[in-house]
C-alpha cells in the first residue's frame, strides 16, 4: 500500500541536507565549552548554524538562544519574563496556555485575535505587559494580526512574544520579526526534533529557566545538541533558499485538495477558511462525521493525518482552537487536519481525496 | 579511535565522549523513514516513533534498575538536575518542606538551581567535603531536619572522580521524610548502579556522557513510595505531565542504546580503565614525583584522572601539547580562567589549583595513546621547567 504523509504541522520528514549534517556532527566527539581544539570545532559549528538561524528570522546571532524545542522556548519566555502582567489569545499552543499565569483574549469567529478587546485589556493592565501571540495557528492555519498587536503593546510600552513555529518557511518573516520574542522549533521545517529556539530582541529581559553552566549568554545552561543544531542549521539554510517556492506549491497543493473536498461534500466546514491561512494547512470538518471514526478508516486507508495539535496524548478531545472560534461542539468534534510540506505531492493529495470519498461512501452519514 | 595525524589524542570524556558507531547506526532510521512525531498516535508513523521510544525508556530502565515508567526523557543532565530540584521542592514547599541541602562539589547546575531556590525564599545549605571529595554523613545527618525537602549528591564527581556513598546518605536522609536526589551523569554505566539497592528518590542521567547523543538526558522518577515533581515546562502533557515538548526520537533511540551498550560492557570496561588509569598515573610519576592525584584513593570513577604538577600552570601545559586533548575541570565554566570551585572545595589554594589538570579516559582510548600522552606531557613538563 502506498502511504501518504500529510501532518507537517505535527512533524516533517527530516530534510536530506538535514540528516547529511546531523551525520557528521555526529562525529564531532568534543563539549563545544571544551577549549581543546575539538572543542573549539563544535562551538564554530554551533555558532555558524546560530548565524543561520539568525538570518532565517531577521535578527542578530547574538539574540538566538537554542533550546530543546519550541516548548522549552515558550515556557522559557512566560517564565522569564520580567512583565507584571500576561495576555496570551486563546489560540495559542498549549505549550503558552499551560504556562501562562495572565489572561486569555478571545478569538473573532475567523480565528483571529480579537484586536478590540486586546486595546480594552492594555488600558486597565498593570504595566509593564507581555503579549504572547503565535504568527499563525497549528490547527486552522489562521495567520495573526501581529504588526497591529506589536503597535498596540508598543503604545503601552509592554513586549510582544511570537511563537513563530509553524509560520517559519511558510510566511514572510517581516511578519514576526519585530516582535521582542519568537520562538523556533527545528522539526516543523525538516530538521530534527530536540532542538529550538527562542529569539531574543537586544532590549527584552528574560531570567533563565535552566540555571547551571552558562551556556547560551547564561539564560539556558546545557551542553549544546550539537547534532540537533548541525540539522537545524542545514533545515534553515533550505528553507531560506527556497520557502518562497515551496509555499506557493503547498499553496496548490492545499488548493487542489480544498476544491477536491467541495465537490466531495459541498457542506464541509473549513475551519479558518475567511482569513488568511498558512498556505500549507486546511482544517476541516464534515457536518455528522465524528474524527475518530475518520481517523480510524483514513489510517487504513495510509493516510496519515490528525485531528488537530498532535501533542494532546492520544486524546481525541474538542480543540480549545476551534472552541475559542465559536464552532459548534458537534462540528468541533469532526475536525480534521491536513497539512502538507516540502515532501508533499499532487499523488498524495489525490490519494488523500480518494481516501476521504471512501469513508464517505462507506460510513453512514449520520444527522447531526 | 582517531587515526588521523591531525586529529589530538582525546582524553576529555568528562566533558563528553564520542557516540558508539553503534548508536548512530541505531539513529539512522530515525531521521528519515521513522520520522513521525511519537504523540501522533493517530497514525503509523508516529506509533512507530512511540514504540521505540518506549523500547529506549526500558533500555535506560534497565541500565539503572528501574522500572521503564520511572524514567523521564530530558534535554540532558542539566535539565534532569534542574527538574529534579527545583521540582521536588516547589512541590514539596506546600506541604511545609523549605530546605535543600547539597555539597559543595556537586556540578554547577545543581549549585545553580539551589542559588534559583535561595532566592524563592527556600532554605539552602551548601556542605563542605572533605580532602578526597567525600561527604561528612555526620554534618550532613545533622543539616537535614524534618523541613528538609531535598538532598543533592552526586554519584560520581565530574572533575575529580570521587564517589559518594549514597546508600548511607539514602538512609539518613529518609529517616528525616527527606528525598535523595543524585546526579549520576558521570556514574550510570560506568560503576554498578542500581537505584533500588541504593534506594534513591530521582536520578539525573545523560546520554553524551555514555557515548550517547549530546541533546538528551533523562530524570528517575520513583514511583513507590511516590516522588512528585513539580514539571518546569508546561504545554502538551508529555512524559505524565512532568515534561511537556515533543520527544526526539532518534536522539531516544540514541540513548537508549548507548545505555545498553554500557550496561554490557561495565565491568570490563571499568576493569581496562583502572589499567589505563594505573598506568597514566606510573608513567607521569615516573618523571615528576611530586605529581599528586585528587580525590579519593580507591572510591573513584576509572579513568577520571585528576593531578596537579606543583609549579606547572595548567593553562600553559595545555597550550605546550596541542598534540593533547586534556581540560583543567569541567567544560562549562572551562571559558572562564577562574581555578575550579570543586578543588578549593576539597582544600587546594589557589595556586596547586592552577596546577591541576583532569585527564578523562574512556572507550576508545588505547593503550598506546596513554603511552604517548605521557611521553608527551613529560616532554612539555621538561621544556615549561627549562623556560622558567
Amino acid at each position: 500500500m502506498t502511504v501518504c504523509y500529510l501532518d507537517y504541522n505535527a512533524t516533517a520528514p527530516l530534510r536530506p541536507a538535514a540528516k547529511a549534517a546531523m551525520i557528521a556532527a555526529l562525529e564531532v566527539e568534543a563539549n563545544p565549552s571544551s577549549l581543546h581544539r575539538p572543542g573549539r570545532a563544535a562551538r564554530a559549528l554551533v555558532e555558524e548554524v546560530r548565524e543561520a538561524v539568525a538570518a532565517l528570522v531577521g535578527a542578530k546571532p547574538l539574540e538566538v538562544l537554542f533550546t530543546a524545542g519550541a516548548t522549552e522556548a515558550n515556557n522559557l519566555c512566560l517564565a522569564g519574563t520580567k512583565a507584571a502582567s500576561v495576555f496570551a489569545s486563546a489560540g495559542e499552543h498549549e505549550s503558552v496556555l499551560a504556562a501562562l499565569q495572565g489572561t486569555t483574549l478571545p478569538l473573532l469567529p475567523d480565528g483571529r485575535l480579537d484586536l478590540d478587546a486586546l486595546e480594552n485589556l492594555l488600558k486597565t493592565a498593570e504595566q509593564p505587559v507581555l503579549l504572547s501571540l503565535q504568527a499563525a495557528n497549528n490547527e486552522t492555519g489562521v495567520v495573526q494580526p501581529v504588526a497591529e498587536a506589536l503597535a498596540l503593546v508598543k503604545a503601552v510600552g509592554g513586549w510582544l512574544h511570537c511563537d513563530a513555529v509553524q509560520a517559519v518557511g511558510r510566511l514572510d518573516p517581516a511578519l514576526w520579526s519585530e516582535a521582542d520574542y519568537v520562538s523556533l522549533s527545528a522539526h516543523k521545517i525538516g530538521g530534527p526534533k530536540g532542538v529550538g529556539a527562542l529569539i531574543l530582541r537586544d532590549a527584552a529581559p528574560l531570567a533563565p529557566l535552566l540555571r547551571g553552566g552558562g551556556q547560551e549568554r547564561r539564560l539556558r545552561a546545557g551542553t549544546e545538541n550539537v547534532a540537533a543544531i548541525a540539522g537545524f542549521g542545514a533545515a534553515a539554510l533550505a528553507v531560506a533558499e527556497c520557502w518562497r517556492a515551496e509555499a506557493e506549491r503547498t499553496r496548490s497543493l492545499r488548493d487542489r485538495f480544498e476544491a477536491g473536498l467541495r465537490a466531495l461534500a459541498p457542506d464541509a466546514a473549513v475551519f479558518g477558511g475567511d482569513a488568511e491561512r498558512l498556505p500549507n494547512t486546511s482544517c476541516f470538518a464534515f457536518p455528522g462525521q465524528r474524527a475518530e471514526t475518520l481517523l480510524i478508516k483514513l489510517d487504513l486507508a495510509g493516510v496519515f493525518v490528525s485531528s488537530g495539535s498532535a501533542c494532546s496524548s492520544g486524546k481525541v478531545e474538542r480543540s480549545h482552537v476551534l472552541t475559542a472560534m465559536g464552532i459548534a461542539p458537534h462540528l468541533a468534534e469532526g475536525a480534521l487536519r491536513f497539512s502538507f510540506g516540502w515532501n508533499s505531492s499532487e499523488a498524495e493529495v489525490d490519494q488523500a481525496l480518494a481516501a476521504l470519498a471512501g469513508c464517505l461512501k462507506r460510513g453512514e452519514r449520520a444527522v447531526a | 579511535m582517531k587515526t588521523d595525524a591531525e586529529q589530538p589524542i582525546y582524553l576529555d570524556n568528562q566533558a563528553t565522549t564520542a557516540c558508539d558507531p553503534a548508536v548512530v547506526e541505531a539513529m539512522l532510521p530515525f531521521f528519515t523513514q521513522a520520522f513521525g512525531n511519537p504523540h501522533s498516535v493517530e497514525h503509523a508513523y508516529g506509533r512507530a516513533a512511540e514504540e521505540a521510544v518506549e523500547a529506549a525508556r526500558a533500555q535506560i530502565a534497565e541500565l539503572i534498575g528501574a522500572e521503564p515508567r520511572e524514567v523521564i526523557f530530558t534535554s540532558g543532565a542539566t535539565e534532569s538536575n534542574n527538574l529534579a530540584i527545583k521540582g521536588a521542592a516547589r512541590f514539596r514547599a506546600r506541604l511545609g518542606r523549605r530546605k535543600v541541602v547539597t555539597l559543595a562539589s556537586e556540578h554547577k547546575c545543581v549549585l545553580e538551581s539551589a542559588r534559583a531556590l535561595a532566592g524563592e525564599g527556600f532554605a539552602v545549605e551548601i556542605l563542605p567535603v572533605g580532602a578526597d571529595g567525600l561527604v561528612d554523613l555526620e554534618r550532613l545527618d545533622a543539616a537535614l531536619d524534618e523541613e528538609t525537602a531535598l538532598v543533592s549528591v552526586m554519584a560520581a564527581n565530574n572533575e575529580i572522580g570521587t564517589l559518594q556513598p549514597l546508600a548511607e546518605i539514602a538512609a539518613l536522609a529518609h529517616a528525616k521524610g527527606v528525598w535523595l536526589h543524585s546526579d549520576a551523569a558521570q556514574a550510570a554505566g560506568k560503576i554498578p548502579f542500581d537505584v533500588r539497592s541504593l534506594d534513591l528518590d530521582l536520578v539525573s542521567l545523560s546520554s553524551h556522557k555514555l557515548y550517547g547523543p549530546k541533546g538528551i538526558g533523562a530524570l528517575f522518577v520513583r514511583r513507590r513510595p511516590r516522588v512528585r515533581l513539580e514539571p518546569l515546562f508546561s504545554g502538551g502533557g508529555q512524559e505524565r505531565g512532568l515534561r511537556s515538548g515533543t520527544l526526539a526520537p532518534a536522539l531516544c533511540v540514541g540513548f537508549g542504546v548507548a545505555a545498553e551498550l554500557a550496561g554490557k560492557a561495565q565491568a570490563p570496561e571499568a576493569a581496562r580503565l583502572w589499567d589505563l588509569h594505573r598506568r597514566l598515573l606510573d608513567g607521569l610519576r615516573a618523571g615528576l614525583p611530586n605529581m599528586i592525584e585528587n580525590g579519593h584513593p580507591s572510591e573513584r570513577l576509572p579513568g577520571n584522572v585528576n593531578i596537579t604538577l606543583p609549579g606547572i600552570d595548567a593553562q600553559a601545559l595545555m597550550a605546550a601539547v596541542p598534540e593533547l586533548a586534556l581540560s583543567t575541570g569541567s567544560a562549562c565554566s572551562s571559558a572562564s580562567i577562574e581555578p575550579s570551585y570543586v578543588l578549593r572545595a576539597i582544600g587546594l589554594d589557589e595556586a596547586s589549583a592552577r596546577c591541576s589538570l583532569r585527564v578523562g579516559l574512556g572507550r576508545w582510548t588505547a593503550v598506546e595513546e596513554i603511552d604517548r600522552a605521557v611521553g608527551l606531557i613529560l616532554a612539555a613538563v621538561a621544556r615549561l621547567q627549562a623556560a622558567a
